[in-house]
Formats: structure tokens, sequence, C-alpha cells
């Protein structure tokens, strides 16, 4: 059987690729950050999953204005990288699970989540940049990945609940996949953040921080967020924080969590990560 | 759910990418969108003039992208993640255009993000905010 055997919540600001890919990682501004991750990437060399489902948006790569889903499954063999306007990241191409990714969408449309079928989709710094900060910089991603696209960019982004329970979905339909995997989700983005208008820059740690606290101890309290709320005290673009409690849905009820690391700031945002291991 | 657009309306140096602006940006961000592809990039930089007009957008919209006038762009449905695309043609990154957003100089901006960023406090609506811009 498949199971989901732990989560990563991560930030997945663009900067941070792009420090990496331009050997700048050793650089004052961006040694705290890179030293922070350290301890989650050895964990994750440790775990070494067969398979990561990606939570992440898409920022206007994939998916121009003509059609949005509010939850895309990639369902194709690979990913290429998009070229957001500075030509495509030098990371590998990704590998699809095609054959999980068709299961998922069958048993979470029956479940009443009606998932768009995406099964040609370039991916952008939404799914790279935790690719990079996890696994470093191998020639080759050394799992499989299904990228799970959510809209987080046009008001409304589906609400925490919805995506918690969507997760409740997405760890049934993994462990009613006959074949021994280990699945690590990540929910990505955010953490406080505002990349628009004059209040740019904006930062809350206290928010931050007890939405780490609430991932671990009381998952239901961060439920009751409300849209306004991430966009008023946590910035227009923390909304993207929904996308970890779909990771956090998927764990069941008990977690262990084994990594945290906090840090202000990456360009105009705030980094976070979090593992969180799936207790019976 | 009931949508309360007056409330998000409120907070302060923020346009929020609702459905509504999302329709009258709709001309505006495919525009963006088309500068994924380098061929695009080069021939609107080539003239830039000539390449906005390809797209239906309004004339405020064009005037705003000519003068990278990025508040207004947000005003008039662009969303940041397309304009990024525009700032990343001119070379410049996320920063340098969030920076020009808050009017301030991009030194200046890394300086408030390394000192721990904007304090929520005073930018969460409008009446609290008011005189101290």
């Amino acid at each position: 059987m498949a199971k989901i055997i732990a989560g990563v919540g991560t930030s997945h600001t663009p900067a941070i690729g792009a420090a990496v890919d331009n050997g700048k990682a050793g650089e004052p501004y961006w040694v705290p950050l890179f030293k922070g991750y350290e301890p989650a990437k050895k964990w994750m060399a440790e775990t070494k999953p067969d398979v990561v489902i990606m939570v992440y948006n898409d920022h206007v790569n994939a998916f121009d204005f003509k059609i949005i889903p509010t939850f895309g499954l990639g369902c194709a063999d690979e990913f290429k990288i998009a070229d957001e306007g500075w030509g495509a990241r030098p990371v590998p191409v990704v590998k699809g699970y095609p054959e999980l990714a068709s299961h998922m969408i069958q048993s979470l449309v029956l479940d009443e989540f009606d998932m768009t079928i995406v099964n040609e989709m370039q991916v952008d710094h939404g799914l790279t940049t935790p690719m990079t900060l996890l696994f470093g910089q191998p020639k080759e991603w050394p799992c499989r990945v299904i990228p799970l696209a959510v809209n987080v960019i046009q008001y409304p982004a589906p609400t925490g609940h919805r995506c918690y329970m969507l997760g409740k979905a997405i760890k049934k339909a993994v462990e009613a996949w006959d074949e021994d995997l280990k699945v690590v989700i990540f929910g990505t983005g955010g953490m406080s953040h505002q990349i628009q208008g004059p209040r740019a820059g904006l930062v809350n740690s206290e928010f931050d921080k007890s939405f780490l606290d609430g991932l671990s101890n009381d998952p239901e309290r961060l439920l009751r967020i409300s849209p306004l709320e991430y966009l008023r005290d946590a910035g227009a673009e923390a909304i993207e924080l929904v996308m970890w409690l779909m990771m956090r849905g998927a764990l069941g009820d008990k977690v262990k969590e084994v990594y945290r690391f906090y840090h202000v700031p990456a360009s105009s945002t705030a980094v976070g990560t979090i593992i969180l291991e799936s207790r019976p | 759910m009931t949508q309360k657009v007056e409330e998000y309306e409120d907070i302060p140096g923020t346009w929020v990418f609702d459905a509504q602006r999302a329709r009258k940006g709709y001309r505006l961000n495919e525009f963006l969108y088309s500068l994924m592809k380098a061929e695009n990039r080069k021939e609107f930089l080539a003239d830039e003039g000539t390449y906005t007009l390809k797209f239906g957008m309004s004339e405020d919209q064009r005037q705003a992208v000519l003068n990278r006038n990025w508040n207004k762009l947000l005003e008039l449905g662009g969303v940041s993640y397309a304009l990024a695309k525009l700032a990343f043609t001119d070379g410049k990154s996320y920063q340098f255009m969030a920076s020009q957003m808050t009017g301030m100089a991009e030194k200046e901006y890394v300086e408030m993000m390394l000192a721990g960023g904007r304090s929520p406090n005073g930018w969460r609506s409008k009446s609290e905010r008011k005189g101290k811009d």
C-alpha cells in the first residue's frame, strides 16, 4: 500500500532558486537561509520518498487567464520547466507518475472534489524552488512528482477548510493505491508576504509562528482563518498558506514535528519550513 | 459564503486581484503573458509602442505599460506575477518592481526587509492608514 509518510511546508520564493542557479547561495544575504534548510535537506536525503505530491501554485506560467483551474492535478509523464520571463531555470525536467495521478483523479472526483485534469503543463518556481531547497542540485530529481496546482492568484482562492478536506481525500486516494510507495506531500508558498502595491514588503512574524504552531498542534484552529485575515494581516500573497493546510490534511490526525525553520527575508518574503511525520 | 468586497478593498496600499479586476485586466495580462517567450520580449523591446497595440488593451493600460507605472497597472487589473514578466523583460527583479510600487529606492526597500519587513500595524485598514502617507 502507498502511504503518505510525511509532509513538508515550505516557502517557494523565486529569488531562492535564482540564488542557487546563479551561484549566490554563499553570499551573506543568503547564508542563514540555506543553513536553515540544511537539516531539512538531510532529512529528505534519509527519507528517500518514491513520490512527492507537490501542492503549489502556478504564477501565470502554465495557466494564463484563458482557463483558471482551482485545483489542477498534473497527470503527465513529465513536466518541463517554464521560462517565466528570464529564461527557464537550469533544473532537471520533472518526472510525473501518470498512473498514480490518474488513480487520484478518479478517487478525488468520486469523493466530490471536482479536479481539473492537466495532461500537459510546464512548471514554474512554485514547484521548482521547493525541489531545489529539499533536494539540492542533482542531475535528475531522485523521485517522481505529482504536481497539484491551486489557484491562489485570482481571488478567491479555495478556503483553508476546503484545502484541508481535499488533503484528507488525497490521503485516502493514496492509501488505496496497491503498490508499496513512500509518499511525501509538500504544501508550498507563503509565509507572510506582499509583493504588490505601496504595502509591499509586509511581514507578520507573529502570524507565521502561530501558523506553524497550529500545523503541529491544532490545525483545526487554522481552518477558521478567513480569506480576509490572510490578506489583511499577513499580506496579499500570504493566502498561499492554504496550500500548507492541504498538506496537513493529508497527514491524518497525529503528526510529529521533526523540523522547523523561520527566516526573514528572501526578497519580499518571510520564509518558513516545517516537516511533519505522520503517526498512526 | 457572502462576498464582502468592501472589506478587502479597505486594505490600504493593496489591489486585491478579484474577479472584477481580472475581467478588466484580461487583455493587459494576456499581453504580459506573451513576454514569457524570448522572441516576444525581443519584439516588444525593439518597438514597445507597436507591440502593445496588438493585444486590445485599453489606452490607459497601454500608457501605464509604456511608463512602467506599476501601481496604475495593478489598479487597471494587472496581476503582480504577470507584471513581473515586464520587470524581467527589463532585466529587473521582483524586488525591484516591489520597491517601485512602494515608492522606495531598491536599497532602502532591501534594508526594510533585512530589518524584518513592513509591520502590519498601521496598514490593516484605510482608516488606520489615514494621515500616515
